[in-house]
């Protein structure tokens, strides 16, 4: 059977290169980056070889602004509860949106509980943050301002330039988790006045288990876990070397071939996107038509659900995933898909094609292919269908 | 997938009894709002046998599986019998469901039920107690389901209507 992956932002395989890469730090030089010998030291030539890497990414001024951490959930946990402990002076109040990661709206539920006020910004039914709505929620008690570089589900872009220009003006810090973003498209932390930025490097066809936080230099946080005050007394604990150097060889990798590939995703995303508009009735395009990551094609089907699609997909080789409940570990629907204005049933009946480096000509035709028909055959079985469509 | 077990797999590719029955006897829907799922059921009587069972569901994996199911075993049964049918013999049936679908085999044996009840009503049959308890509660569940389904009609005339059909 012919195999299709589409779900390249639940997992990415780990690129050659940067698997090589890594190698010779998993064996060879094995050394701890904190030790004086030279095994020690060569194994911090190459850790700060690659926060150099990373730093070019984003466009960071000094290396040293590169925090690496195991991943971007950490990442995120650092700078928020970090920036949080460290405000307590200032203020309580933390702004961020109605349709971050996961993990990001669980950190500021924590924090909610623990005291701080947290004010979440709608979106637009494209999932665009309302710049003035987050003007206006910043107030002298603002110790944060956080919002995502491009939501993974639905690939919308945020307006990041205009919001870091509002902070500027504000005098409050922006937080930017850009996970999903990263290595996708340019990010430059300087001219988009961003003083934290989330990375995680399976993102970027890195190895699992890494990711980064930059710090603009001045920014102060408290460090979540005590220990031996490695990564500027930020992250404790000693470096995954191996992860860090692959890492960098991903940054370094996503830098020089951004351009071609988000060209090139972007073709396939775009056959893909208007393929499925043209052939199937009642289907959508959720998220923002032009302003959206390259490899992202998010479909609404009406009256069929996501969990019998992506079975179905899985029946033909193809594997994608579903803004629906029925697949996660909760019952609810996206809060993504919710907080666009989507009602439940109709979140319920979303899919997210991903793309990646792996995806050909030939794997968006074949789903093209094959889609079309698993859709009329749910659609055939869903008591919801209206009878025009099914003649 | 190895989420579900090969007879949930079986049903799902190859549902048992889908479809209508236009002339049928009695008629019965039911949803979960929480998961967003629906199942209709009709039914055919003759005597007091289910002579014929069809359903058409809108849901996961696991709803359309189980809903297949429930008309394999209610089909040939004696109404009595055929609303002695359990949850657990619907996912005993498919070979076990994961934990958090087994509200999907609720959703079928409500389904049978309410077309039972149904057929019932149009009859002017004595109720069972039983029947009529489980009828007030999955009614409850379903007007639910039906004021979020209006706006869900709504809503989408309105996104068809607009040229720019991107949700």
């Amino acid at each position: 059977m012919r195999r299709v992956y589409m779900d390249y932002q639940a997992a990415r395989p780990v690129d050659d290169r940067v698997l090589k890469s890594m190698e010779p730090y998993a064996t060879g030089f094995f050394g701890n980056p904190s030790s004086l010998h030279m095994l020690g030291q060569e194994a911090r030539e190459a850790v700060e070889d690659s926060r150099l890497k990373v730093a070019r990414l984003i466009g960071a001024a000094k290396p040293q602004e590169i925090i690496f951490t195991s991943g971007g959930t950490e990442s995120n946990n650092l700078a928020l509860k970090g920036v949080a402990a460290r405000s307590l002076e200032k203020g309580n109040q933390i702004v961020t949106t109605a349709i971050e990661h996961i993990s990001m709206i669980n950190i500021s539920k924590y924090l909610e509980k623990q005291g701080f006020q947290v004010s979440r910004i709608p979106v637009d039914h494209h999932g665009t943050v309302d710049v003035e709505k987050l003007r206006g929620a910043i107030n002298e008690k603002t110790i944060l301002v956080s919002v995502m570089y491009a939501n993974g589900e639905i690939g919308t872009l945020e307006p990041i330039r205009e919001i870091g220009e509002v902070c500027e003006e504000k005098g409050v810090p922006l937080h930017v988790d850009a996970v999903a973003a990263a290595g996708q498209v340019p990010i430059d932390v300087l001219k988009e006045n961003i003083d934290l930025l989330s990375l995680s490097s399976n993102d970027m066809y890195g190895p699992k288990g890494v990711g980064a936080l930059y710090v603009a230099e001045g920014v102060r946080l408290m460090p979540l876990l005590q220990g031996g005050g490695q990564e500027r007394g930020l992250r404790s604990g000693s470096e995954n070397v191996p992860g860090i150097v692959g890492m960098g060889k991903a940054a370094e990798l996503a830098q020089a071939e951004m351009a071609d590939e988000a060209e090139r995703l972007t073709r396939l995303r775009d056959r893909l996107i208007k393929g499925v508009l043209e052939t199937v009735p009642s289907s959508f395009l959720n998220g923002h038509p032009v302003l959206r990551l390259p490899n992202n094609a998010n479909l609404r089907f009406s009256y069929v659900e996501g969990e019998s699609l992506l079975l179905s997909l899985d029946m033909e080789g193809i594997a994608a995933s579903s803004g629906s409940a029925c697949t996660s570990k909760t019952l609810e629907p996206s809060h993504v898909l919710t907080a666009i204005g989507l009602l439940h049933e109709q979140a319920h009946g979303s899919l997210l094609f991903s793309l990646g480096k792996g995806n050909t000509e030939d794997d968006v035709e074949y789903v093209l292919e094959v889609l079309p028909g698993i859709v009329r055959r749910l659609r055939t079985i869903s008591p919801l269908t209206p009878r025009e469509l099914l003649a | 997938m190895s989420l579900y077990s090969q007879k949930v797999m079986e049903h799902f590719r190859n549902p048992r009894n889908m479809g209508e029955i236009p002339d049928a006897d009695g008629v019965g829907t039911v949803g979960n709002p929480l998961c967003g799922d629906m199942m209709t059921v009709y039914i055919k009587v003759k005597g007091d046998v289910i002579e014929d069972v069809k359903f058409k569901t809108f849901g996961c994996g696991a709803a359309i599986a189980t809903s297949s199911m429930i008309t394999e075993l209610a089909k040939g049964k004696a109404i009595q019998e055929a609303l002695r049918l359990t949850r657990k013999d619907v996912v005993e049936g498919l070979g076990g469901l994961p934990p958090i679908k087994l509200h999907c085999s609720v959703l079928a044996v409500d389904g049978l039920s309410e077309a039972v009840y149904e057929y019932y009503k149009r009859r002017n049959l004595p109720i069972p107690k039983e029947l009529e308890e489980r009828h007030e509660r999955t009614r409850r569940e379903f007007e639910h389901i039906e004021r979020r389904y209006e706006e869900f009609l709504r809503l989408e005339k309105e996104l068809m209507g607009t040229p720019e059909q991107d949700g």
